[in-house]
């Protein structure tokens, strides 16, 4: 029995480690939502488009993991506000349902000129090498790496939180969410915080693609589906609340990783089912505000 | 002419062309075009006259579809029972995901329908009958009548007549008094339900209506290439509905129509330009959205109407 | 009258005269159109085009290049069915029934491989499928006029299976795609395996697409099992490999065996991480002399560094073949056509001790290949070192097995 309950305990950290990188993926979807009201349906294609900067960076420039780790989330931020100024502004004054088709629009975009370039099975990234080997923990060998992805996003977690929720910056990105108008009337650049927080959220998403990097094959498709599994997070946790995201995203993780060893085939599609059930019981999400 | 005789005018031509047109041009290629109005048109009952953007109409052409491979070939049906089954079995499915998704509005709305729409095509991989990736194919266009729909020229005008009778029937809903209340629900919802008008009930209503077209284009798509597969409920295709209805133009009757011609149109054309097709479409998308947001109609209404004012002004 | 009645009335008389029309195009012996035109109908920009796509279009060139003169014009069409077999399904239609096209080849995609041969059934015309790998191709869904022109789902477990039991993998658990092919793939194997006296201690169904492997990866470990086998293929197999080297699983001993790779993918993945894979497969462009010197000739074609795939190497065996049988029969009709291909020898650098049988199956031998190590490897594509030869007649699910209906048994 003993050999069971060991396989269980692996079952349930490799499940917080993916439900950790969920939380990370979904936080700059959370933050572009529920400050913007702006769905990104091109999050998944711009994680992918940083875990292929870092392998560019890496096979073009030499320049290594730790390197991407930096520069990969600034090219990223500078991507997403030039996007935001470009062909996100002209849409905030008609319909949001408008900023979800022009995003759909820009994840064809996006993956064919991969594709194109790259090909279909896409490239490996190595796993840096201060951050090779396995650690045993009794029950089961984690690789350091993923020791590694659960700490920083766990950071990166709380720093978010702390700085929507607790900073003057924050205060402002809930305002530009309630009232743009009074905010202007401050004297606030309201267009600008815009694009600081979409890319801000891009960051993320390309953050988390450095991050995936090593542990995935880096390829076109690789953000294809993450989209609607990451937005489905949102929705359970309740928009507006990055802590409702953070907490969601572990859960969905854990019960996705039991749901594996259950009964399989049903993993992918496990994160919807509990969405339709919160939805039922609670239509503005676990930690929502109605 | 007056702008009645006109009018008139325009479609006994038009119904002349479609008539005409399997002379001229390959029949399959039309019926898929008419399928694929019939799958925008569906879209836009929903999205362009109660402002609830579905992305998850592939759930009810794959359930048609897939529907409709199974009744007529593991259960024999004949080919107009089979077709009403795949009907039938999309408008449940868009009175489940539609009462669950109608909970929300907006963007929520556009995305849990995409959700549930994964939930669907999940249980269509994992229902043995219908063959995972290889899908179910071979599936007997049976007969009508005493017509043999084995020919393709035949087969056409038998689908000709259904989608004509489909587009027809929605300009009925959209012309009738439910259209005009889901037109004010669109409009203003707190208005509405001041009215007194149980607004979920008319949506809810309008879910299952368009789901029903949505799955007689599914079912209309299997008797045609006499196949059902996994890309009839993959969320591209409810992608391909929503861009069909965005080029034509939504909210009007013959956007969609003329959206979704011009996308199969579009298909076949790229098809032979290989590797640049998503990006074509991508790009589409883009410059839609931005430059042309009400579609063909809505440009060809907006010049028709500064024409008028011009030729008032001069006369 | 109501639109709808109008055209009703109209649809019931033109119908009559459409039916009329279409009765006069028939078919004249000889060579229909005058020329012999071979549609390349291929996945240029899904989930397959490394393995087919642009490369197969070049193979088909060459192949029409190497025929000679035929004494008729060959011409070539190509398209991307976009991995969408209605895309696909009309496509081929159209070539067919208008564009005097008499063979369609390359096929990547079993669902568009499927739809398209069941057309080419009912219309009596020519497919050689040389990507999709679909059991039905040869069994439930066969055509007397289609030819499966590289290995399916049995041959490929057969091969791989046998040996690693004979090595003494006896212990396997399955990593199996959630798929009609995962599932195949993976009854095709353990029949085998319980035949040899191995066991199937386990596995898990993997829905396509999963980022993360290793919550499986670490079930096959706690199973007990020597052999992990990966009933997947593209990005997930590439997934599932490089999770293996992470978690330590390959390191300690356990044995991984590939079900179906192609080398685009191989060169991917890296060979750090799939160094020492085991698989079959039915051609590699360093094989021998014949096969180097296809694949310079395919490299400074396609001018940019690949090597043929197994697929672009068996399009361009089909269709060469086909070619051949067209000029000895003077005629491009389908069945006179299929009659002489089965007859006239098939020898080339791809198809090794080849002969085509009634069920549509190219018997041809295959090859049991092992991915080289980084040391081993010289240069780009240097990957595989080969084992050994499987014979034909032992690679191929038996005549007398076959579910196809037009095969007589007795």
């Amino acid at each position: 029995m003993g050999s069971s309950f060991a396989f269980l305990w692996g079952q349930l950290v490799l499940g917080l480690v993916n439900g950790a990188f969920y939380s990370l993926l979904s936080l700059g979807l959370a933050l572009i939502f529920g400050m913007m009201g702006v769905i990104n349906f091109a999050h998944g294609a711009l994680y992918m488009c940083g875990a292929f900067s870092a392998w560019m960076l890496l096979n073009y420039l030499g320049i290594g993991y730790w390197g991407a780790l930096l520069l990969v989330p600034i090219l990223l931020f500078a991507l997403g506000a030039g996007i935001e100024s470009t062909l996100l502004r002209p849409l905030y004054k008609i319909d949001p349902v408008y900023g979800l088709l022009l995003t759909v629009g820009l994840v064809l975009i996006i993956e064919s000129i991969f594709r194109l370039a790259y090909g279909i099975s896409g490239r490996p990234y190595p796993i840096p090498a201060s951050l090779k080997g396995v650690i045993n923990l009794g029950f089961m060998f984690l690789p350091v790496y993923r020791l590694w992805v659960i700490s920083l996003s766990l950071v990166l977690c709380v720093a978010v939180i702390v700085l929507v929720e607790y900073t003057k910056f924050g205060a402002y990105l809930r305002a530009t969410m309630e009232n743009p108008t009074l905010l202007g009337a401050f004297g606030l650049d309201v267009a600008r915080i815009r694009s600081l927080t979409f890319g801000l959220g891009v960051g993320l998403a390309g953050l988390a693609g450095v991050l995936a990097a090593p542990m995935l094959q880096v390829s076109p498709l690789m953000g294809a589906h993450l989209i609607i599994v990451s937005f489905a997070i949102v929705v359970i946790g309740g928009i507006g609340s990055i802590k409702g995201t953070v907490v969601t995203g572990m859960s969905i993780g854990i019960i996705e990783g039991l749901c594996k060893t259950v009964y399989s085939p049903a993993a992918g599609i496990v994160v919807f089912v509990v969405m339709a059930l919160v939805l039922l019981v609670r239509p503005t999400g676990l930690f929502g505000r109605s | 002419m007056s702008e009645q005789t006109s009018r008139a005018a325009a479609l006994v031509v038009l119904a002349l062309a479609m008539i005409a047109a399997p002379a001229f041009i390959y029949p399959v290629f039309v019926m898929n075009a008419m399928v694929m109005a019939l799958l925008a048109a569906s879209f836009n009952l929903v999205f362009g006259y109660t402002g609830l953007l579905s992305f998850g109409h592939a759930a009810f052409y794959g359930i048609g579809s897939y529907g409709a491979a199974v009744l007529l070939k593991d259960s024999g049906w004949p080919m107009p029972l089979a077709m009403v089954g795949a009907v039938v079995a999309a408008m449940v499915a868009g009175f489940v995901i539609g009462g669950l998704a109608i909970r929300r509005r907006g963007i929520y709305f556009a995305m849990i329908t995409l959700a549930l729409a994964e939930i669907v095509h999940f249980g269509i991989v994992q229902w043995p009958a219908a063959g995972g990736e290889n899908g179910l194919q071979g599936v007997p266009r049976g007969s009508l009548l005493w017509l043999d729909l084995g020919s393709s020229t035949t087969l056409y005008y038998v689908v000709l007549v259904v989608i004509t009778a489909a587009l027809a029937l929605t300009y009925r809903i959209i012309h009738s008094p439910f259209g005009r209340i889901l037109h004010a629900i669109r409009d203003n919802e707190p208005r509405a339900v001041s009215l007194g008008y149980s607004v979920d009930r008319y949506l809810l209503l309008a879910m299952v209506l368009s789901a029903g077209l949505a799955g007689l284009a599914g079912a209309l798509k299997t008797l045609i290439f006499q196949f059902a597969t996994l890309n009839d409920v993959h969320w591209g295709t409810s992608g391909l509905a929503v861009l069909a209805c965005l080029i034509g133009g939504t909210g009007t009757f013959w956007g969609p129509i003329i959206g979704g011609v011009i996308l199969s149109l579009l298909y076949s054309l790229l098809a032979e330009s290989g590797e640049w097709v998503s990006l074509i479409l991508g790009i589409i998308f883009v410059v839609c959205v931005h430059l042309f947001r009400d579609g063909i109609v809505g440009r060809a209404r907006a010049a028709a109407g500064r024409l008028k004012a011009a030729t008032k002004f001069t006369a | 009258m109501s639109l709808p009645r109008i055209l009703c009335c109209a649809a019931v008389v033109s119908a009559a005269l459409g039916m009329a029309t279409t009765e006069l195009a028939a078919q004249t012996p000889g060579f229909s159109g005058n020329s012999v035109k071979i549609g390349v109908l291929t996945d240029m920009s899904s989930i397959n085009a490394h393995m087919g796509g642009p490369g197969a279009v070049t193979a088909v060139q060459l192949a029409i290049e190497d025929a000679g003169p035929i004494g008729v014009p060959v011409e070539m069409v190509s398209a991307d069915h976009q991995a969408k077999p209605d895309v696909g399904a009309s496509i081929a239609r159209k070539w067919y029934e208008n564009d005097g096209v008499d063979m369609i080849t390359e096929l990547t995609n079993s669902a568009v491989a499927l739809a398209v041969q069941n057309l080419a059934r009912s219309l009596k015309k020519v497919d050689l499928v040389t990507g999709g790998v679909a059991d039905d191709l040869v069994g439930k869904s066969c055509s007397p006029w289609g030819i499966h022109w590289t290995f399916d789902t049995f041959s490929l477990a057969n091969g791989t299976t046998r040996t690693v039991v004979q090595q003494g993998g006896k212990k396997w658990f399955f990593i199996t795609a959630d798929y009609a092919f995962g599932h195949a793939m993976e009854a095709r194997a353990t029949a085998v395996i319980k035949a040899m006296g191995g066991t199937v201690v386990g596995g898990a169904r993997v829905p396509q697409g999963t980022a993360d492997l290793s919550s499986y990866l670490l079930q096959a470990q706690a199973s007990g099992a020597e052999v992990i086998a990966l009933a997947n293929a593209g990005t997930d197999f590439a997934t599932a490999v490089k999770q293996a080297n992470e978690f330590g699983i390959t390191q300690s001993g356990k044995r991984l065996v590939a079900t179906i790779i192609f080398i685009p993918e191989i060169d991917s993945i890296g060979l750090e991480s799939a160094q020492g894979l085991a698989l079959t497969t039915n051609f590699y462009w360093d094989r021998d002399e014949a096969s180097r010197a296809f694949a310079t000739r395919f490299t400074a074609r396609a001018g940019r560094d690949v090597v043929p795939t197994e697929p672009q190497a068996a399009v361009y065996s089909a269709t060469l073949h086909y070619l051949k049988a067209v000029k000895a029969a003077g005629t491009d009709d389908a069945t006179a056509v299929i009659a002489k291909m089965k007859e006239i020898p098939i020898e080339d650098f791809f198809a090794r001790n080849a002969s085509i049988r009634e069920d549509g199956v190219l018997v041809h031998d295959l090859l049991l290949l092992q991915v080289k190590t980084p040391a081993e490897s010289k240069k780009r594509w240097d990957y595989y070192k080969v084992l050994s030869t499987i014979s034909g007649k032992d690679a191929f699910l038996p005549l007398s097995e076959s579910t196809c209906p037009h095969v007589k048994k007795g």
